[in-house]
């Protein structure tokens, strides 16, 4: 084991005839870290791992996987990192034990450990009552195992996984983010998603790309934060119309706000807070000082799309 | 070493796994056959000196299968993985180019071997029943499988060369299928010219490929003849290697 980072990518450029996949980016994923990379598709994260895997080499700037560059030093790079591709290819006229041993024979195991390694990584992966059955007559959420399997086979240090979760059913979902979750702390984890909750909950830092560079690299719940500092305010309130408009305007933490009239009495009121801070406890506080009858108080929540928009905003003023 | 044994073990495999491998040894068998049944009918006609292992190369019978199964053996080996993608999980584990390459032209060549297996057959029957105790004599026997696995060696290359190119398995047959009939037409024509000084009609002679495969099973193996198939195929497997590396440039 030595000290440097699982991954170090410096100034990352990949292009593809008269298209930019990736713009420059830098990134550092630390030992033992579960890392997410969030986007949609053609954001580049596709591009970054399989740059990552060695498998396609990059237009310009360096990437190291612990220590030893992708390009140069490219088997050493593959004997540590366990890689899934998007959806999943499989050799599917094999069975389930018969292609997980070629894969661990592969990848350079011994004949011992290839048979304790097979066996350990199918209970981790439930796999043990599909042994014998072929792949591709599996069904998806089992063949998605069978990748994720394969890819752990041989314990790397990183595991690379390109939309594990990609058209799976909810069950099957779990199941896979239960496996990447114990996962954490022997291997370092490299996911990408386009899912938002996906990456909250497995990951310890996303990193969020769009059109080709990382707009943001931190933990969900700074994210979250961020995004809650634009968080708008629901408020269902029973109450006359002017006197509700007359106090959000005294409130000097309502910056803007949006009263229209509900069925019966009530009115819907849509908030939005200066600096950031959370309105609720706040209009509660006036409700029941005013006793008015209150039916709904939410905070908006936020989808990927209101990221992209919070993130890439501050570049798009730097441009203009 | 052990990259490289799983790996053609592997290739090897998936012509037995699917139905494939089993129609390209009944279609070889078929045409083997119907070329044995020629011989004898011409050998009730008129007596010959040849003996039988020539007679099974002095119709054009072995060419139309090695020209016509040759695409088949070979069109799947890179670009069906690079169709279905795992040829993306194949080369992000620490195998070589060389290893991948050596493995599936390995692998190929093997099938192509074992297609011939059923004509070995067909000599046996010739010596027991017309008690020709010389058509399976072991010198014309080692000559005609030298020479098969050198002409098989070489299809074998030219194919998987060509399945490197692409990632459509119809494409790459095609390619296959075109490089080798020329091969074929160029092999007529050096069989009818005669060779005289000059470099180039030296040249075109080395491609007199249906001469070349009647001396093997004759039991004459000619060093010329090894080195110009043996450096064919190498030319077509240092392609493919080329090939298969060009992924690092793009």
């Amino acid at each position: 084991m030595n000290d440097s980072p699982m991954i170090e990518v410096v100034n990352l450029t990949k292009r593809y005839a008269g298209r930019t996949a990736l713009a420059n980016i830098s990134f550092r994923v630390a030992r033992g870290e579960i890392v997410g990379l969030l986007g949609d598709n053609g954001a580049g994260k596709s591009t970054t791992m399989r740059i990552l895997s060695g498998f396609l080499p990059a237009t310009s700037g360096t990437a190291r996987v612990a220590g030893f560059d992708v390009f140069h030093e490219a088997e050493e790079v593959r004997r540590r990192i366990g890689y899934m591709p998007e959806n999943n290819p499989l050799h599917n006229e094999m069975r389930v034990r018969e292609y997980l041993r070629f894969r661990a024979r592969l990848k350079g195991l011994s004949y011992k450990r290839t048979r304790d390694r097979v066996n350990t990584v199918m209970e981790q992966c439930s796999l043990t009552d599909v042994s014998k059955r072929i792949v591709g007559q599996l069904s998806k959420g089992y063949k998605q195992r069978v990748g994720l399997a394969d890819a752990l086979v041989h314990e790397p240090d990183l595991i690379i996984l390109d939309e594990p979760t990609i058209g799976l059913d909810p069950h099957q979902i779990r199941a896979v983010r239960q496996l990447i979750k114990s996962l954490a702390g022997l291997h370092t984890v490299l996911i990408s998603t386009h899912i938002l909750p996906e990456a909250e909950m497995t990951c310890n830092r996303m990193m969020i790309m769009l059109r080709g560079r990382i707009l943001a690299s931190d933990t969900p719940e700074n994210l979250q934060q961020l995004m809650a500092s634009r968080g708008q305010v629901l408020a269902e309130i029973a109450a006359p119309a002017n006197e509700l408009n007359a106090c959000w305007s005294e409130i000097a933490e309502v910056e803007q706000f949006d009263v229209s009239p509900s069925d019966g009495a009530f009115h819907r009121c849509v908030l939005t807070p200066r600096n950031g801070c959370d309105l609720r406890p706040l209009i509660f506080a006036l409700v029941q000082e005013r006793g008015w009858i209150l039916r709904e108080l939410t905070r908006n929540r936020h989808s990927l799309e209101d990221i992209y928009v919070q993130v890439t905003k501050p570049t798009e003023e730097e441009e203009g | 070493m052990q990259v490289f044994f799983t790996l053609t073990r592997r290739e090897l495999a998936t012509y037995f796994v699917s139905i494939t491998g089993y129609v390209i040894i009944a279609a070889a068998t078929f045409l083997v056959g119907e070329n044995f049944v020629v011989i004898l009918r011409n050998l009730g006609g008129m007596p010959t000196p040849m003996p039988v292992t020539e007679l099974f190369f002095s119709t054009q019978f072995f060419w139309v299968i090695v020209v016509l199964a040759a695409p088949v053996i070979t069109m799947r080996t890179f670009a069906l993985e690079k169709y279905s993608g795992t040829y993306e999980t194949l080369m992000t584990t620490p195998v070589s180019d060389l290893q991948v390459v050596a493995a599936k032209f390995t692998a190929g060549w093997l099938f192509y071997l074992i297609m011939w297996l059923p004509m070995i057959a067909c000599l046996y029957i010739v010596q027991y029943f017309a008690r020709q105790s010389g058509a399976l004599e072991p010198g014309m026997m080692t000559g005609m499988l030298l020479g098969n696995a050198l002409v098989g060696a070489l299809f074998v290359a030219l194919g998987s060369f060509a399945s490197a190119l692409t990632n459509s398995q119809m494409v790459a047959a095609m390619i296959t299928l075109v490089f080798g009939s020329s091969l074929m037409s160029l092999a007529y024509v050096a069989e009818q010219v005669t060779v005289t000084n000059t470099w180039q009609s030296q040249l075109l002679g080395q491609f007199a490929l249906f001469s070349q495969m009647q001396d093997f099973a004759r039991g004459v193996i000619d060093t010329r003849s090894v080195v110009f198939f043996t450096s064919l195929a190498f030319l077509f497997l240092f392609l493919t290697l080329r090939v298969v590396e060009s992924r690092r440039w793009k």
